[in-house]
């Protein structure tokens, strides 16, 4: 009898537990619901009171209207070229420097990468005013150059690439050398397929944070055509008496459906790469 | 970190060969440095000269010594008044969200719960979304006469409540919203440190009698005690560097964020304010390496703290 009860509080338990993450699935994924369904109302629908979560006459007149009346097309298109190139780059410089730290011996090496490291202490928000100055006189403004260059070698990108490359045993460095092989072969042939997961983790990391970049773009970029997705969503904001929900929305799940279908596409690598940083603290 | 600097691999004639006078090591960190200095070194000693001027970035430039500093710090400065506003939020989300992440974290760590995966990435996807586009969509939730917050507590027979126009509530909305995006990030970080604590450490305290909050406390806090300082240290950082949320949270029309009365105003929404609205390019920078200096004594302390520790 006491058997059975014990059983019976530990299985309420449990129900009460599976209830509670439930509820926090719930209270994560509502905010993105709410977007997406706002997404497809029409303005009537959606300064209304009570709100509906599901549209009554749902429409996508508003995804229409972000390509008809806005380029917003060509402000995906530059969000994705600036993504793709910032990541592209940076995965190249950053894993260039890092077989150099992981592989060579150097006089200067490890005060180099101490040094390194202690760059990222600086928060760039520093260089904000001083770069806009650089980038007027140098007429960098308006130019995706601009947003490309600055994040292209990062010490944690160096950082992260140098962990994963001591991995790789030098004896296979040593026997490609002896057949012959330049360095920066070694590299390309060699060391960087083997990287794949890491390039993985870390090509995504720098896309999403160039996909999301806000304060930077807001700054340097001007005409509505040179706009990143993210900028162009603000720029739909523009008259004193109501904001322009359904545009907005259109505008927010083209630019986070990418995001998440990526996420989901590379999930474990993904995570390992932003937990990489935790655990060697 | 010092440690993975020291861990020198045994020598390979790759290595070897290439000691003396080898140019090519260098010549693949050089992009680095080079970069380095172009887009932080040389922006962050001009901006430390541009904070001792005054200049709207056309005009002439004028030295006026420590002004742009004494400004900031004058009775009702704005700097205070953002370093106060992130203080404030600091305290109101982060105890809340670190102990929540390291809660649910050991929760979909231990075997007692099913589908874990599914919980896990539900839990993180917040972290993978554009703040721009939740923000809007939590500026909706929010709305006084249209969100979905004031239908829900009319269930309840509340009154609507006009979240974002009072200082206070305004600040604990843009809390939620940090915690919202950031919970399952921290959770992650602990699950991967809780990775490493052996299962038999539970078992055994089972066994002595110890109850799951017991082993909680005793086992899982202290061990996954640099996590823990690693994820304040992040939150410090990420709070006094906010602008995104802020900038958009409560913003109407073309006016930026901040509000009401300054009370979601973070120093980087001051930068921004002050050097690309009002052109004061001296006084922003001044804001700039108040900031760095704060963060920078921030994060020297961090790494004391954990290198320690370690």
């Amino acid at each position: 009898m006491n058997l059975k009860e014990g059983k019976k509080k530990r299985y309420f338990k449990k129900i009460l537990l599976y209830l509670f993450l439930i509820l926090l699935v719930a209270a994560m994924v509502f905010p993105l619901l709410w977007m997406f369904s706002a997404a497809f109302k029409f303005k009537s629908e959606i300064f209304h009171f009570p709100p509906t979560l599901i549209p009554k006459n749902p429409t996508v007149s508003n995804f229409l209207s972000l390509f008809e009346r806005f380029p917003f097309g060509r402000n995906l298109l530059n969000s994705a070229f600036v993504a793709s190139s910032a990541a592209a780059l940076s995965l190249f410089f950053c894993s260039l420097a890092a077989f150099s730290f992981a592989k060579y011996r150097f006089s200067g090496r490890d005060f180099l990468f101490l040094f390194l490291l202690g760059t990222m202490l600086i928060p760039y928000h520093v260089t904000l005013i001083p770069l806009f100055i650089f980038y007027r006189r140098i007429q960098w403004i308006d130019k995706f150059w601009g947003l490309i260059f600055p994040g292209m070698a990062n010490a944690f990108g160096i950082f992260f690439m140098r962990q994963y490359m001591f991995l790789i045993p030098d004896e296979l460095l040593d026997s490609a050398r002896i057949d012959g092989c330049s360095d920066f072969r070694i590299f390309l042939q060699i060391i960087l397929p083997m990287c794949r997961p890491a390039l993985t983790a870390l090509g995504v990391i720098f896309f999403m944070a160039s996909w999301n970049n806000f304060l930077w773009p807001l700054i340097i970029l001007k005409s509505d055509k040179m706009l990143t997705a993210v900028v162009a969503i603000r720029r739909l904001q523009s008259g004193p008496l109501w904001t322009p929900y359904g545009l907005i929305f259109a505008g927010s799940v083209l630019v986070v459906a990418p995001l998440i279908i990526l996420f989901l596409a590379v999930q474990k690598e993904f995570i390992a790469g932003i937990t990489s940083g935790a655990i060697k603290g | 970190m010092a440690k993975q600097v020291q861990g020198i691999e045994k020598e390979s004639p790759f290595k070897r060969k290439k000691r003396r006078g080898n140019k090519i090591p260098y010549l693949f960190i050089s992009p680095f440095f080079i970069l380095f200095a172009i887009f932080m070194f040389y922006p962050t000693l001009y901006s430390f000269y541009l904070s001792f001027h005054e200049w709207n970035g056309i005009g002439p430039r004028t030295y006026v010594g420590l002004s742009n500093y004494a400004k900031l710090f004058s009775g009702g400065g704005l700097f205070l008044k953002s370093m106060t506003n992130c203080t404030i939020i600091f305290f109101e989300y982060v105890p809340i969200m670190t102990l929540g992440a390291l809660i649910l974290a050991s929760l979909l760590n231990s075997r007692y719960i099913r589908l874990q995966g599914v919980f896990r990435t539900f839990i993180f996807l917040p972290y993978v979304t554009a703040i721009i586009a939740v923000t809007y969509s939590f500026q909706y939730l929010l709305d006084t006469n249209y969100g979905m917050i004031n239908l829900f507590l009319s269930w309840f027979g509340i009154e609507r409540i006009a979240w974002l126009n009072s200082p206070t509530l305004a600040r604990i909305c843009l809390s939620s919203l940090i915690t919202w995006r950031w919970l399952g990030y921290n959770m992650v970080l602990f699950l991967a440190g809780l990775q490493f604590i052996p299962p038999e450490l539970y078992e055994a305290a089972k066994i002595d009698g110890a109850t799951p909050l017991q082993s909680f406390f005793h086992i899982t806090i202290p061990l996954v005690k640099p996590i823990i300082f690693f994820c304040i240290f992040l939150s410090t950082i990420g709070t006094f560097s906010l602008f995104d949320e802020p900038f958009i949270l409560t913003s109407i029309g073309t006016s930026t964020g901040g509000g009401p009365v300054n009370a979601t105003l973070s120093p980087i929404l001051l930068l921004y304010n002050m050097g690309f609205r009002y052109l004061r390019f001296g006084t922003a920078s001044a804001v700039a390496y108040l900031l760095f200096v704060v963060l920078f004594l921030c994060g020297l302390f961090e790494i004391k703290f954990l290198g320690g520790k370690r």
